[in-house]
């Protein structure tokens, strides 16, 4: 199958871009953010940015909004260069955003979420009923039956989003940028989303429409740009661009030759599972999640952003409780109420975002390594200084963990190295299952070779091993079976040897089929 | 230069420096004398006056590592005051050594009591720290009034005097009492696991659930060793003055413990705290006290000095203050290592 | 059919009704609860003693109360900022024993007010300038606040300092409504409620205080100006504390260095009892007059008792520990439901 190549632009190439960026750059510190990047949108057209995390997405988007400077490159609206110093001046020049996390105050109504800081005034004082029959006007455009005098708190994810859109279209709107709009809405509420789209979409608004949902994106939007490393994979009509390639494109791989996919491999299931679930479901997330893992084995767990990856390892340790589901450790079930009691069934989680979650980044190597086992011990039962000692350095030669100083802060250290902090502290606790949620992301090429022949060690030694990585070669290289995520299910479970990355990539990105 | 990073020395700095300007200004400020085996002189009076303040500090030293504050610490002291006052008062003989553990052994009980309902409202409840104890702050001096009779009761004991007054061997009781306290305080957080997980959820309170670290359980022994070291401190506060005053016990005293935690260097934001840093923070609210007093200074007006080092201190601890203050050495040529603040504005 | 389809319209109806009404007023609740409170005490009073709502009583009620009120509006502003005032009471200390020493000393009045309302301002803009451009948390600065006006009341003066100015003297005249009066100390108290409450809910500053205690970010985010507006609540507490001094001697006829020690709680009391949240985003000036109104009926009960006074600051510490708990379940369920 031919790649599709970028574009030959079609019919919209007779109207000019609204929205354009020329060799756009943003840094942070050292690291690239945005590297030289081309981008455009065009009046009437639903536009997507597409990448992985740290793709560059949201940094794009700050800097067409004006919620981040250039440090080089140039943005023009409607071919004219501007800059825009901050957001409320892209708004002024008809850029409205609505973010990810709706940014509205769940404390006032939804007429003043809208017009906050240009309510209408009489007399120099805030006209509170004209402010809500303009807000239920702005409303009645959007076709949305919301009460504008009613406290925002109040409605849902969905409905505050809507309100969201209100406020952003209030104003004379020619770009719409919608930053993952759906990521907490149901189906109902994403038609209602798509038709809102449609319509502003027929008024000649330019839409820049972020999501991880690969249907959505091919349900709505007319283009798409791909984004890698912070920098332009290359800009495609939805029409021409497959599915698989459009998730090549953004992990990264350049496929030779794409391989039929061979159908229906039975999963080799462990007839004797240390852990198994059933049904796990966890809003919004994962739904109807069923899961084995053996001792001995390495479960890779592949899927997109979105997928539910990080949902499931979280349920399945304890650290969410999840609604629905059935866990049996041993074949007894057991509920985990708290990380504490994961631990002390010899389930642990290390988690995605380390230094948030995971690291007291304050206290030292020492500290951090033995805080797990301590907690388990009790607060009177102190390990003693020696022995702290003794088992730190132990896991410091085990590891590698560089500097070797047990003393020095973790803030300190390189990303690979709080990592093995991490696995240090979760191993002297000798666990029998090890949940290891995205361990090698942002860290260097060689702690991560580390890493994972790390993990092939500990599964040879006995241990359960759950490895969630981004990056499907690494769950291939790592795993002796990959359970492929989509749409918060376990789709299939397959032995990672019948598996190459061309086939896994086909599995992931495949569409949800209805079920018959 | 591997002393000025350490994290006690700019508080032992301007302790030192306090006591150099004090007794450059007075030489007198520094004379003990030793009268019939027993010493006196002004930095013997800082050290026993300071006990009340040493024991409330302490205490909210550990609430603080928690990311939490303890406002009831003042009305606590007032409330033990007026219990151990009271049941003296009603004893039959106040100056027997039966009575007089007695009324020390409930109004310390009672100090704990209290100290276990503040930590149940914040790590029970889940009520924010300011707010908890607020209720307690507010209410508590009421109860002390109403044990009192709204009046100020007056004792006669020597041995619940000599708590605050006597001297063993060449030393204040009172100075005792507070090394004792500091003592088993450090041995009960570095001895046991106990500071190592106090600070972890401070720091971090997911990374500790997370951990399998029961932060409720850890929180609330702050709040219970914040109780017990402020009914401590209100035994001894009306052993020195032998009047259980419900108003003016332990008045401002929070405020003032807040700040010798903040001058020894643990950071309000929780985590990290430094047992040695709140004593000498403390010794320095002292020697200022005293350093007012000696400079004819009348003592109501002693506040405006510490809302000038109270201003002084945070500013130092403002990131914009320390931006300014690598500009400046940028401008002189002196490296300055950007703080974790900084950094932290940075990825923001 | 068609007879299901009618009550299922007619309950849905009434299910729609009552959503409008929580959706829009669920945050009146804790002020309802006050006002609830309110009435309760009054009738029950009454009831017991059977000569408590005398117009004397009633009138008394606003007299004695009048600098509280005025404290409270100001400590609404900052608590709906998610802020803290602590400095409320040693600001009225201060500035009611310089207007006292100023008069003493021969300024006259019309020099002396302003000046007070001002000094008042400028400890407040020194609050708000160490929490919004230092990042000081409010509960330090304001503490800094205290100490500062405290001590500078004992810098003006260490006694008290009567005033005997026949502007401050007409200040606590009472003027007769029927078998009502009122002090011109009321009528300020009572206007700085209405100027508050317009202040909060018709200008956009007002809106903004709202939205700063809502979310910060997202105020920021949406273009408004969240550094001028959180200097500007703790000004306005400041002005408030200046105009409570100015009250507080008037009614006293004197200015005393000791005035209002431990105020800031009962202002902070108030507040919350009137139905303001402490996390900020929700609040009312009207409600913190409720609450004031339910403190001092709890004051004039208990010397009608013949009771300690003390049972006043445990009744509404005990009122405050209820109030917060409530607050607390609310807002833990609407965090649920988002």
């Amino acid at each position: 199958m031919p790649l599709s190549s970028p574009c030959q632009y079609g019919p919209v190439d007779a109207v000019k871009p609204i929205v354009e960026l020329e060799g756009a750059t943003v840094r942070f510190g050292a690291f690239t953010a945005l590297d030289g990047v081309d981008f455009r949108m065009f009046p009437g057209e639903v536009h997507s940015l597409m990448g992985e995390n740290g793709a560059g997405k949201s940094t794009l988007i700050k800097a067409i909004t004006g919620a981040l400077p250039l440090e080089s490159g140039t943005l023009l609206i409607d071919g004219d260069p501007v800059t825009f110093p901050t957001p409320q001046a892209a708004q002024r020049a008809g850029i409205s955003t609505v973010n990810q996390d709706v940014d509205l105050l769940a404390n006032m109504s939804v007429a003043e979420n809208i017009w906050l800081g240009r309510e209408p005034r009489r007399f120099g004082l805030v006209d509170n009923r004209a402010m809500r029959h303009q807000a239920r006007e702005v409303l009645n455009s959007l076709a949305v039956d919301i009460d504008p005098a009613s406290i925002l708190g109040g409605h849902s994810l969905a409905a505050q989003q809507l309100v969201a859109i209100a406020r952003a279209i209030s104003v004379d709107v020619k770009v719409l940028v919608l930053d993952e709009p759906t990521s907490s809405l149901d189906t109902d509420e994403v038609a209602e989303l798509f038709r809102v789209i449609r319509d502003f979409k027929e008024r000649g608004v330019a839409i820049l429409f972020v999501s991880h949902f690969l249907d959505q994106v091919y349900e709505i939007c007319d283009r798409v740009t791909v984004l890698r490393d912070g920098a332009r994979v290359g800009e495609y009509l939805t029409t021409e661009l497959l599915r698989i390639d459009l998730v090549q494109k953004m992990l990264g791989r350049d496929v030779a030759e794409f391989a039929a996919r061979e159908r229906v491999i039975e999963p080799d299931m462990p007839a004797d599972p240390f852990l198994s679930a059933r049904g796990i479901t966890s809003t919004p997330g994962i739904a109807d999640a069923d899961v084995d893992i053996a001792a001995g084995e390495v479960l890779g767990l592949a899927g997109l952003l979105g997928s539910g990856r990080t949902e499931l390892a979280r349920a399945l340790t304890g650290v969410d409780r999840p609604e629905d589901g059935i866990l049996r450790i041993e074949n007894r079930e057991k509920r985990l109420n708290s990380p504490r009691q994961a631990l002390s069934l010899g389930v642990v989680y290390s988690p995605e975002n380390r230094r948030t979650e995971g690291l007291v980044p304050e206290l030292s190597i020492q500290e951090n390594i033995v805080l797990a086992l301590q907690a388990q011990r009790g607060v009177m039962r102190r390990i003693p200084t020696a022995r702290q000692r003794e088992l730190v350095i132990s896991w410091i030669d085990a590891l590698g963990i560089r500097p070797a100083d047990p003393d020095r802060k973790v803030r300190t250290l390189s990303g690979g190295n709080q990592q093995k902090v991490m696995l240090a502290r979760l191993l002297a606790l000798s666990p029998r299952l090890l949940v290891l949620d995205e361990p090698t992301r942002g860290i260097d090429v060689g702690a991560k070779v580390e890493i994972q022949n790390l993990v092939g060690d500990l599964a040879d030694n006995g241990l359960a091993v759950v490895f969630i990585s981004a990056e499907l070669e690494e769950v291939l290289r790592v795993g002796d079976r990959v359970a492929v995520l989509r749409n918060g299910r376990v789709a299939e479970t397959l032995p990672a040897d019948s598996l190459n990355a061309d086939i896994l990539l086909a599995l992931v990105a495949q569409p949800d089929l209805p079920e018959a | 230069m591997k002393i000025v990073k350490h994290r006690l020395f700019w508080p032992a700095a301007a302790l030192v420096t306090l006591l150099i300007i004090n007794t450059i200004a007075n030489p007198n400020f520094a004379r003990v004398t030793l009268q019939d085996g027993q010493l006196y002189g002004n930095p013997i009076n800082i050290l026993r006056e300071s006990a009340p303040l040493m024991l409330v500090a302490l205490g909210m030293t550990l609430v603080i590592a928690t990311r939490g504050i303890d406002l009831s610490v003042g009305a606590i002291m007032a409330v033990s005051g007026a219990v151990a006052l009271t049941i003296l008062d009603a004893s039959e003989n106040p100056g027997g050594l039966g009575s007089v553990a007695v009324a020390v052994v409930v109004a310390v009980l009672v100090g704990l009591v209290l100290g276990v309902w503040n930590g149940f409202l914040v790590s029970v409840l889940g009520i924010q720290p300011i707010i908890a104890t607020l209720v307690l702050m507010l209410a508590g001096r009421g109860v002390a009034l109403l044990i009192t009779g709204g009046f100020i009761t007056t004792v006669n004991s020597a041995p619940y005097k000599f708590i605050a007054t006597g001297y063993l061997v060449v030393l204040p009781v009172a100075f005792f009492i507070w090394v004792a306290a500091v003592v088993i305080v450090s041995v009960l957080e570095r001895r046991t696991a106990l500071g190592m997980l106090t600070e972890a959820v401070g720091i971090n309170p997911e990374a500790s659930r997370l951990a399998g670290v029961r932060s409720r359980g850890i929180i609330w022994t702050a709040y219970i060793a914040s109780g017990v070291l402020a009914g401590i401190a209100g035994v001894i506060f009306a052993s020195n003055t032998m009047a259980a005053d419900a108003n003016s016990a332990g008045y401002l005293i929070e405020l003032y413990a807040i700040l010798a935690v903040v001058l020894g260097g643990t950071s309000l934001m929780g985590g990290k705290f430094s047992i040695a840093g709140t004593v000498i923070g403390v010794m320095t609210v002292q020697a200022l006290n005293s350093a007012i007093l000696f400079l004819g200074v009348p003592p109501a007006q002693a506040p405006v000095f510490f809302a000038a080092v109270v201003i002084i201190v945070v500013l130092l601890q403002s990131p914009r203050v320390h931006s300014y203050g690598r500009s400046v050495g940028q401008l002189l040529g002196v490296g300055v290592k950007p703080t974790r603040e900084d950094k932290k504005e940075v990825a923001a | 059919m068609s007879t299901t389809d009618t009550t299922a319209r007619q309950s849905t109806d009434v299910a729609t009704t009552i959503s409008t009404f929580t959706g829009r007023y669920v945050s009146l609740l804790p002020t309802f609860a006050a006002i609830t409170i309110l009435i309760a005490l009054l009738v029950g009073a009454e009831l017991y003693f059977g000569n408590f709502l005398t117009p004397r009583n009633v009138s008394a009620l606003l007299l004695d109360n009048a600098y509280l009120m005025v404290l409270a509006v100001g400590m609404t502003f900052v608590i709906v900022t998610a802020g803290i005032d602590l400095s409320v009471g040693s600001v009225m200390a201060f500035t009611g024993i310089l207007g006292a020493s100023l008069i003493a000393s021969g300024i006259p009045v019309i020099i002396v007010i302003p000046v007070m309302l001002v000094a008042g301002a400028a400890i407040g803009l020194l609050i708000g300038v160490l929490v919004q451009y230092f990042n000081v948390q409010p509960f330090i600065a304001s503490l800094a606040g205290l100490f500062l006006g405290r001590g500078l009341a004992y810098v003006v003066s260490l006694n008290s300092i009567r005033v005997e100015d026949p502007v401050l003297v007409w200040m606590r005249t009472r003027i007769p409504l029927g078998d009502f009066y009122i002090a011109p100390t009321g009528i300020i108290a009572i206007f700085t409620v209405i100027i508050g409450a317009l202040v909060m809910h018709f200008t956009r500053f007002g809106r903004t205080v709202y939205a700063v205690g809502g979310s910060e970010q997202s105020t920021r985010l949406m273009g408004l100006n969240v550094a001028r507006t959180k200097v500007m609540v703790y000004v306005i507490s400041g002005l408030c504390g200046g105009l409570a001094g100015l009250l507080l001697t008037a009614y006293t006829g004197a200015g005393y260095p000791r005035n209002g020690i431990g105020t800031e709680l009962d202002v902070i009391a108030v507040v919350v009892i009137g139905g303001t949240l402490l996390t900020g985003g929700r609040g009312y000036v009207l409600g913190s007059m409720i609450g004031v109104f339910v403190f001092g009926t709890i004051k004039t009960i208990i010397s009608f008792m013949g009771a300690e006074q003390s049972w006043t600051h445990i009744i509404v510490g005990v009122l405050l520990l209820v109030f917060v708990v409530v607050q607390r379940a609310i807002v833990s369920r609407s965090q649920q439901k988002e």
